[in-house]
């Protein structure tokens, strides 16, 4: 809002006219990001909430028309950047709807595990992060241990802990090495023991439950009816869960619940996602007993890069690697909309193709973008310090709300 | 026609005309349907026991140029309980107007800000229609096809 504009604003009520109008953000910690909320103030009462968004915006969807779908990968790091395998993986089953192409059992099931490390992770940085801004801070070194554990994993698996493009069109970057499924193991037995530590520091800290119970409450139907998504749709108890509803990669193999809550505040948000990250755990716990052997790449050499070994000795190989690098694969005309649970919610990709090397139009659906949407129903009426409970219990990553 | 999809033959029956085209691609279903419609359509669709897409899960707006229709807004639609998606998809001409759906998912808001911010889409009666992820008082519409990727 320009400066003008914002002296303009005149206040909601007569007879407090004393309100003043902030900017929380664009560069405040409990903003997660660049969000920028102009908040105007009744004492410590918000009256009115705008928030502003596209701080963080890189044009990604613009950038995608000019790009092969490989060569995409990359920047669907940079959207959710806390579960970036996440991203990874919806973005390439998008693409493998498009242009109708299957994955062998062995990379589906690779796949599920990066998602559910990812969501673990993601939950716990919201949860160190989100007690932070409510001033439990030791809750944040304990997360940050077990999240450097699965950092470790991540970069076993695809040699880089932030930016990982693991995923490709037909298949992975590569296996997974031997020495990842033993570790992961002893993590996912130890794991359990670790959360019940978190939850003995807030579930029952008068604290915490002053700071989150009945604060930022949304109704069932007000949440679907401004389409939240992921633990913000099932903390008002809505029971939706992508994977459950329709299941990719695999995830109908897997026995899991989907944790809701009741009453769609702050607390429930919470509990919602401490018990994700438990189902999480038996999912890995499947994937691992259950990880079928095999190779993790689709047979289609017009789409799926080859080895390095077979570049090196085939020549036709050599040109497929040249070509797919160089100009890409075309895809079908036609639309996809591919959506999956990511750790925020619904993040979907919509392509739309007209038979070339590049989508013609490319959408990305990201939970946190609709999450923000609630936060001005939430918080008007609240105290000031409830907002940042609000928005710390909401989860937005700025990198996919702006994109 | 018998197997058509129970969506279909419901809008086919209760909006014979408005319904222009129905595509099938990789197990999804899309409506075409007349721009001048869709309020009544969306609100049909959500409303309508038997259909239930009470959840908006995205709107988007694409450009074309050198066609019969410079537009094109789809809508994601999702039914909850019956665990079904839905496309819809209108064809604008060149003026890319039409009515905003905020009256059916309050949650069309900043999905329908974003198409009208970056490919210039206007939505009719929408309550707040601003740019969103781009500056105020930027000029044109990054998403359309005229404008460059580089500048």
């Amino acid at each position: 809002m320009p400066v003008q504009e914002m002296e303009k604003t005149t206040p909601s009520d007569p007879l407090s006219p004393e309100t003043v109008t902030i900017n929380m953000g664009p560069q405040h910690p409990s903003t997660h990001g660049v969000l920028r909320l102009v908040v105007e103030l009744d004492g410590e009462v918000v009256k009115k909430v705008v928030p502003h968004l596209g701080y963080l915006h890189r044009g990604m969807e613009k950038i995608a028309e000019s790009m092969t779908y490989h060569q995409f990968i990359p920047y669907t790091d940079r959207l959710d950047y806390l579960a970036p395998l996440s991203n990874n993986v919806a973005f390439v089953l998008a693409v493998e709807k498009l242009i109708g192409l299957e994955v062998p059992p062995r990379c589906r099931a690779i796949r599920v595990l990066c998602c559910e490390i990812a969501r673990i992770s993601a939950h716990l940085l919201w949860l160190g992060t989100g007690a932070l801004d409510l001033g439990a801070a030791t809750v944040f070194f304990h997360t940050f241990r077990e999240r450097e554990t699965l950092y470790n994993f991540i970069e076993m698996i695809t040699g880089t802990r932030l930016t990982t493009s693991y995923p490709r069109v037909g298949g992975l970057a590569r296996d997974i090495p031997e020495k990842l499924l033993p570790q992961l193991q002893k993590f996912l037995e130890t794991f359990p023991a670790t959360l019940k530590e978190y939850e003995d520091l807030l579930t029952r800290n008068k604290i915490w439950l002053k700071r989150t119970e009945n604060i930022g409450k949304i109704s069932a139907a007000d949440a679907i009816e401004l389409g939240l998504s992921g633990p913000n749709l099932r903390a008002s108890g809505v029971e939706y869960d992508v994977r459950k509803a329709f299941p990719y990669s695999g995830y109908e193999q897997y026995r899991f619940d989907v944790p809701t809550g009741g009453t769609g505040d702050c607390y429930d948000r919470y509990l919602v996602r401490i018990e994700e990250m438990r189902q999480s755990v038996e999912i890995l716990k499947q994937v691992v007993a259950t990880l079928p052997a095999g190779p993790v790449n689709a047979d289609d050499p017009k789409v799926v890069l080859p080895t390095k070994r077979k570049v090196l000795t085939s020549m036709e190989e050599l040109i497929h690697q040249f070509i797919i690098v160089t100009e890409g694969f075309p895809a079908p005309t036609g639309e996809v909309y591919q959506a999956i649970e990511a750790p925020k919610g619904e993040l979907g990709f919509y392509i739309k193709s007209e038979g070339e090397k590049s989508p013609y139009r490319m959408k990305i659906r990201s939970p946190s973008f609709v999450s923000l949407q609630a936060v001005p129903l939430m918080s008007e009426g609240m105290m000031v310090s409830d907002l940042i409970a609000i928005v710390a219990s909401l989860d937005p990553v700025m990198g996919e709300v702006d994109r | 026609m018998g197997s058509e999809p129970r969506e279909v033959e419901r809008v086919r029956e209760r909006f014979a005309g408005a319904l222009q085209d129905v595509v099938y691609f990789r197990g999804e279903d899309t409506l075409v349907v007349a721009p001048e419609k869709i309020v009544e359509i969306c609100r049909f669709l959500k409303e309508d026991p038997e259909m239930a897409f009470d959840f908006l899960a995205d709107i988007t707006g694409i450009h074309y140029l050198e066609r019969e229709y410079s537009f094109e807004v789809i809508y994601h639609l999702l039914s909850l309980a019956r665990r079904r998606r839905l496309r819809l998809r209108t064809r604008l001409g060149e003026e890319g107007v039409i009515d905003s759906v905020t009256s059916v998912w309050r949650g069309a808001n900043w999905h329908e800000r974003e198409a009208y911010d970056l490919v210039g889409v206007r939505f009719t009666g929408h309550p707040d229609l601003r740019r969103i992820l781009m500056p105020d008082d930027y000029q044109g519409h990054p998403l359309r096809k005229d404008f460059p990727l580089e500048q």
